[in-house]
């Protein structure tokens, strides 16, 4: 166990640094010019531009910089000033994480709610009505874009039926004082509802069918028939016999999807107008912002990362063959 | 009354294929702390019978009909609460493979308490206790220190015992054995094998023993069924069995027997493959396969009946007494000579 944990560690660290760097790279080799932002895009003088140069350390080889960018991350937490806008990238990040945050669990929580109850009420009854629509379900679920079932909901549960907001976010903690906006946990939920299905439906879909086979399968297991040999009722063999094993692999399926949801969320901030991660990115891409840019990348490696970990050792703690190995 | 007594017990599964015949008029009884062997080469339906008995099939694909009486109550037609009673309580079973059996994810101490409270209202502590005492009678080395281990922290042979114990753990009035040692090397398998013999005197439960190695019937059953397609062939007391064997298929498991003395390796093995249980063969499901074969076995399908010499041997086959007896008599001279 305490290799294993030294292990995912370690790995984590190196993934982190091959990431930054191939990130670093690719930013360094943009055709934007920092130094030149920093002087006012085209009226640039070169006095302004000599002075940036230096200070922003682009005159030195490409290793030293991506030292300096590592040490600035790592040592002070900070992932540098805009050039375009001259704010604190933290401060940017500090504002949008949160959206993105309530959107990516919000959202997971959904999908696993859904996830889970069809998933496993099919597995048990195979064939059966419920089992058939679950598997049209899964079948619009995996072919939709986020973005036409945004639309779609927005026009049916917002313009028609009026039950739900269709556009913009409500501060989970209450809303800045005289802003006028809405705040506080029943807002927040009731500005999320639709983001959160129309995000989770692909992923609901994917896990549908994942839980589904994953029972079934486990169902069949020699253990689960030593179970009913026992005299175990249908109730105890499902929950402690099957579901354990069953959702072993669902662990770390999650811990990966929660990485590739986070790419998804761009769309689902963009159709209804949440002002997270993925519409700062995308912000940053019109403004020709690099280093916001390449602080959302980052700061969304990290938090992928992080969430891998998070799992990896979940997994070890429910799975006794990795516990005692 | 009979402990168990099953009569024309019949299961037949639905496939993509079409339906399955896995069982197809099974009878025998099973006695008070008697040992019956079912032998029988792979897919003749040993399994599925004692499954049917156990009422462990998948009810969406399975019809069984019959009777399994069980100190005189029908198990096929019982509720599936009184089933859970009476499985892992009065009846339990050991299966084949001892790498799967075990739940992965449980310690073998939590799966050892669960058997005992699911029919015992006693506290964790006296279930444990109890479960401590079966590893150490199944042999278990330290068994204090490995009731809280994990399945995969055992060898197969240690499972196996794991399972043993949890099927002893209540004190059965039978134990069916599905294969028990197949899955084991030839050592662990002697070794399992004392173990359920020792077991049997202490506890006087009933076995049932499949198997597909009469070596291991010789070893451990009073009584003896042998399957072929579904269906019994001969059905005797195992020193009658040995001596006077009465079918074909039975005289082909005996050419096969393992022999210790040179190896391990079966001798003489039957030619051809099992018949296909979608659609068997007319007459005498063995007949592609009887170097005896008549025209009336391929039309007509020998019943199950007692032979003129002893009415508890039961045999299903058209050849005449005097060509069974000479043959039979064959087979053992020149298996004893062998031997000696
Ligand atoms: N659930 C099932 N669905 C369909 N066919 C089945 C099912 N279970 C068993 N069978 C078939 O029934 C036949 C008898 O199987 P069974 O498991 O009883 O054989 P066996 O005598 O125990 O063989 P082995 O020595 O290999 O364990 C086989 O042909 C098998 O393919
Ligand atoms: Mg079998």
């Amino acid at each position: 166990m305490f290799r294993y944990l030294i292990r995912r560690i370690l790995w984590a660290i190196f993934l982190f640094l091959v990431i930054t760097f191939v990130t670093f790279v690719i930013f360094f080799m943009a055709p934007n010019n920092p130094a030149r932002a920093m002087c006012g895009g085209d009226q640039a003088g070169p006095v302004c531009l000599k002075t940036a140069t230096e200070k922003l350390g682009l005159d030195k080889p490409l290793p030293v910089q991506y030292g300096l960018f590592l040490k600035r991350l790592v040592w002070e937490h900070s992932l540098g000033t805009s050039y375009a806008t001259s704010q604190s990238i933290n401060e940017t990040i500090k504002q949008a994480a949160p959206v993105t945050a309530s959107l990516v669990f919000g959202g997971a929580v959904c999908w696993m709610i859904i996830g889970l109850s069809v998933g496993i009420f099919s597995a048990l009854r195979p064939r059966s009505l419920i089992d058939r629509a679950a598997m049209v379900f899964v079948l619009i679920g995996v072919s939709a874009h986020p973005v036409w079932i945004g639309l779609i909901f927005s026009y049916v549960f917002g313009v028609r039926l009026h039950i739900t907001p269709i556009a913009n976010y409500a501060n989970f903690f209450g809303a800045p004082p005289d802003s006028g906006l809405p705040g506080g946990p029943v807002q927040w939920a009731y500005h999320m509802i639709l983001p959160w299905m129309t995000f989770a439906i692909l992923f609901a879909a994917l896990y549908v069918r994942m839980i589904r086979a994953n029972v079934m399968e486990t169902l069949n297991e020699d253990y689960v028939r030593t179970a009913r040999a026992k005299g175990a009722p249908e109730q105890r063999i499902l929950f402690s016999h099957v579901l354990r094993n069953a959702l072993l692999p669902v662990v770390t399926m999650l811990g990966m999807d929660i990485g590739v949801a986070l790419g998804g969320a761009i769309f689902t901030e963009y159709v209804y107008q949440l002002p997270g991660l993925g519409r700062t990115s995308v912000i940053a891409i019109q403004a020709e912002d690099l280093a916001t840019l390449e602080g959302v990348v980052v700061f969304a490696t990290i938090a992928i990362l992080f969430f891998n970990l998070i799992v990896d050792l979940l997994y070890a703690w429910i799975d006794p063959r990795i516990r005692l190995s | 009354m009979a402990l168990l007594e099953v009569k024309d017990l019949r299961t037949s599964f639905k496939t993509e294929d079409g339906i399955v015949k896995a069982v197809d008029g099974v009878s025998f009884t099973v006695e008070k702390g008697q040992t019956l062997g079912i032998v029988g080469e792979s897919g003749s339906g040993k399994s599925v019978t004692c499954l049917t008995i156990m009422g462990l099939n998948a009810k969406r694909t399975t019809m069984s009909s019959g009777e399994a009486l069980w100190k005189g109550k029908d198990l096929l037609r019982a509720k599936s609460s009184e089933l859970r009673k009476i499985r892992g309580d009065e009846m339990s079973m050991i299966f084949q493979d001892p790498m799967t059996s075990l739940n992965p994810v449980h310690t073998i101490g939590k799966q050892l308490v669960e058997a005992v409270q699911l029919h015992r209202d006693v506290t964790v502590r006296v279930a444990k206790a109890r479960a401590l005492e079966l590893l150490k009678a199944v042999g278990i080395p330290k068994a204090e220190g490995r009731i809280d281990d994990y399945p995969h922290q055992f060898s197969g042979g240690m499972r196996q015992r794991v399972m043993i114990a949890m099927a002893l753990i209540n004190d059965p009035d039978l134990l069916i054995a599905d294969e028990p040692t197949t899955a084991l090397d030839v050592t662990t398998q002697a070794q399992i094998l004392n173990l359920m013999k020792r077991l049997q005197e202490d506890f006087g439960s009933a076995i049932i023993m499949i198997t597909h190695d009469l070596g291991v019937v010789a070893e451990t059953a009073d009584d003896v069924v042998v399957m072929y397609a579904a269906k019994v062939v001969e059905h005797a007391k195992v020193h009658d069995l040995f001596n006077r064997p009465q079918h074909p298929y039975t005289w082909g498991l005996m050419g096969s027997l393992p022999r210790l003395e040179t190896d391990t390796e079966r001798l003489v093995q039957i030619p051809g493959q099992p018949p296909s249980l979608l659609r068997p063969p007319s007459g005498c499901r063995f007949h592609p396969r009887c170097p005896y074969v008549m025209g009336v076995c391929r039309t007509t399908e020998p019943k199950l009946l007692a032979t003129e010499r002893d009415p508890s041997h039961l045999q299903a086959c058209h050849l005449d007494q005097e060509t069974k007896d000479r043959e039979a008599n064959k087979l053992i001279e020149s298996t004893m000579a062998e031997v000696g």
